[in-house]
């Protein structure tokens, strides 16, 4: 009797940390809902998505917000997935054993490197340089912004996909290889696109990470709430969604209409991320379960 | 021997509950431990122009009366202001004078602000130190500053493109700066900031953009200028003399960017918040405003 007692006490308490995932997940978003959606009744949609981002005026237009949010992203991803990629084929296909032991732990330190201390790094290292070399008016722009997060991404991305790559049956090798191809053609030909879904997993959650973080971004990118509609705009300072919302929760009085504006940022930002990992998660479905699965834990 | 692990793991498992409960404990005791006898416990937040003055004053004043607490922080006018509307501090610094609006709000939770001038300020424009422009006129930086000029050789400068810089929107100065200068304190006035400005979210962010960009123009309380960015001299207008910002133009009404700086407390203050402000706007407090660089007051 004893021993079924304890048993039904662990799997209520393991029901309840699970479900609490859930349940505190749901109270977020209903928070958010709460403070962000009477913006939309406030402000008239035209200002709330329009060009201008000016609150001490009444101006509240998302757009440079959110363009600027999705410009430094797309620049971080772009940096980081032939950068991540080519780690995780070299950690997992390429590195003798010993240096694997060596670049993996270094690898996932990297992820414990504060955000605020990279974004000071950034300013003081990073931004003189990016405006010599590029001869730009200033180093604060979208594309140190880029080089930040990507540097940030990177961890991730790197262990989703080395997982995605060691997830893929060494028969497939060994068939490839028996079959005459180079050590090349095995890795681009055979396993990565048998690795597809998984790394197509690890940009998702490079994405993820990009696109919600606030401090390096900005003290790096500027905050110019601009509209970034030249081909060099990467290269132009931008204002990010995160980085407005850090920099002007503090000063707003609770339930005016900028607090509302900036919890309906929040929401904004809510719907993004949740469209990628939703998407993520449907390449993974559809990727197989037993991949997936390994990838999801 | 089967029903081992669990029982580990169900021990386990109470282990995490209780040292995360434990974990809540001092948080809890903390609120309880702050408030002992005697001592008198101020907060003090507010605008970051006036955040070295404020802690100097505290630091001071906490030696002189050591039964008076005073926790200082940042975070901007605004920030000081929301939370002197929110009820949650006894002295508000605030670089700009309370708006309506604000006063309002404060009215409705049955908050009284009342205002002391507490010392002066000076807005220094800072430009990167090779660059050549030495004076500026008041219609010139609110071109400037508005986007309409947008290279240094539009103001005898070199071919360069201007970087803007600025502080948040929340800070004080920012707001005095868009009506004094960018509006030129037309109250009809429309004009903003340019979309280009960049908006710093610190006076070190200011600074150390300054000194490294020679294309960058910034603007920060005189307090706040180091040696190695360069001070602009301004005239309010065409034909006007260009001032520096000093103690001496600021006090004599010459340098047309000056302002002062407040403390907003709850109400006519009373007990220790009464006898802190007079010993601020005396002597001993004046004398920490004109060492960190602010105009005392006369």
């Amino acid at each position: 009797m004893r021993p079924r007692q304890r048993e039904f006490l662990v799997e209520t308490l393991v029901r309840a940390a699970g479900l609490s995932a859930i349940f505190f997940m749901a109270l977020i978003f209903l928070f958010l809902l709460k403070e962000g959606a009477p913006a939309f009744w406030e402000v008239s949609l035209g200002n709330l998505f329009g060009q201008r981002w000016y609150p001490n005026e009444d101006l509240f237009g998302t757009l440079p917000l959110i363009l600027g949010s999705l410009l430094v992203t797309a620049g971080a991803v772009i940096i980081a997935l032939p950068l991540g990629l080519a780690t995780a084929i070299f950690v997992r296909e390429l590195a003798p054993d010993w240096l694997r032991e060596i670049l993996k732990p270094l690898i996932e330190v990297l992820a414990g490197i504060p955000s605020v201390v990279l974004g000071f790094l950034g300013m003081v290292a990073i931004t003189p340089l990016v405006r010599e070399l590029l001869n730009v008016p200033t180093g604060l722009t979208a594309f140190t912004g880029s080089l930040m997060l990507a540097y940030m991404a990177l961890p991730t991305m790197i262990s989703v996909a080395e997982d995605a790559i060691d997830a893929v049956p060494k028969s497939y090798r060994d068939g490839a290889l028996a079959l005459g191809a180079t050590r090349w053609q095995t890795i681009w030909r055979v396993v990565l696109p048998a690795a597809r879904s998984g790394v197509i997993m690890a940009v998702m959650l490079g994405i993820g990470r990009a696109i919600g973080e606030t401090m390096a971004v900005m003290m790096v990118t500027g905050n110019a709430a601009r509209i970034p509609h030249e081909w060099y705009a990467l290269f132009m300072p931008v204002r990010t969604m995160t980085a407005t919302i850090a920099a002007e929760m503090g000063e707003v009085a609770r339930g005016g209409t900028h607090y509302h504006v900036l919890f309906a940022v929040g929401i904004l930002l809510f719907v993004v991320t949740f469209i990628i990992n939703a998407v993520a998660s449907l390449v993974i479905i559809r990727g197989g379960p037993r991949r997936g699965g390994r990838l999801m834990g | 021997m089967n029903h081992r692990p669990t029982v580990g793991f169900g021990t386990l498992l109470l282990l995490i509950l209780v040292c995360s409960l434990a974990a809540c404990g001092p948080e809890a005791g903390r609120g309880t431990a702050a408030v002992p006898g005697d001592k008198a416990s101020l907060q003090n937040k507010g605008s970051d122009t006036m955040v070295n003055l404020a802690l100097a004053w505290a630091e001071t004043y906490g030696q002189i009366h050591p039964e008076v607490q005073i926790a200082v922080t940042g975070g901007g006018s605004g920030t000081g202001i929301a939370a002197l509307i929110n009820g949650t501090v006894d002295m508000a610094n605030a670089s700009r004078r309370i708006k309506d609006e604000e006063r309002a709000q404060a009215e409705a939770n049955g908050i009284e602000p009342v205002e002391h001038v507490v010392a002066g300020d000076a807005i220094a424009i800072v430009v990167h130190p090779s660059n050549a422009v030495n004076a500026l006129t008041i219609p010139q930086l609110s071109a400037i500053f508005s986007g309409k000029i947008t290279n240094w050789s539009q103001v005898g400068g070199e071919d360069r493109p201007i970087v803007l810089l600025s502080r948040e929107s929340n800070s004080g100065t920012h707001v005095f700066f868009l009506e004094q200068v960018v509006r030129q304190g037309d109250k009809q006035d429309k004009t903003l900031f340019s979309p280009n400005t960049l908006l710093m979210p610190s006076s070190e962010g200011i600074s150390f953009e300054v000194r490294q960009n020679p294309n960058a123009i910034g603007y920060d309380g005189l307090g706040y200028v180091t040696p190695d960015q360069k001070v602009v001299a301004v005239a309010s207008g065409e034909g006007e003399p260009y001032i520096m910002p000093t103690v001496e133009t600021v006090r004599a009404g010459s340098y047309p960017i000056a302002r002062g700086l407040y403390i907003y407390t709850v109400g006519e203050p009373q007990g220790s918040v009464r006898d802190y402000l007079d010993w601020i706007m005396g002597p001993d407090g004046q004398a920490i405003v004109r060492d960190l660089g602010f105009v005392p007051l006369e």
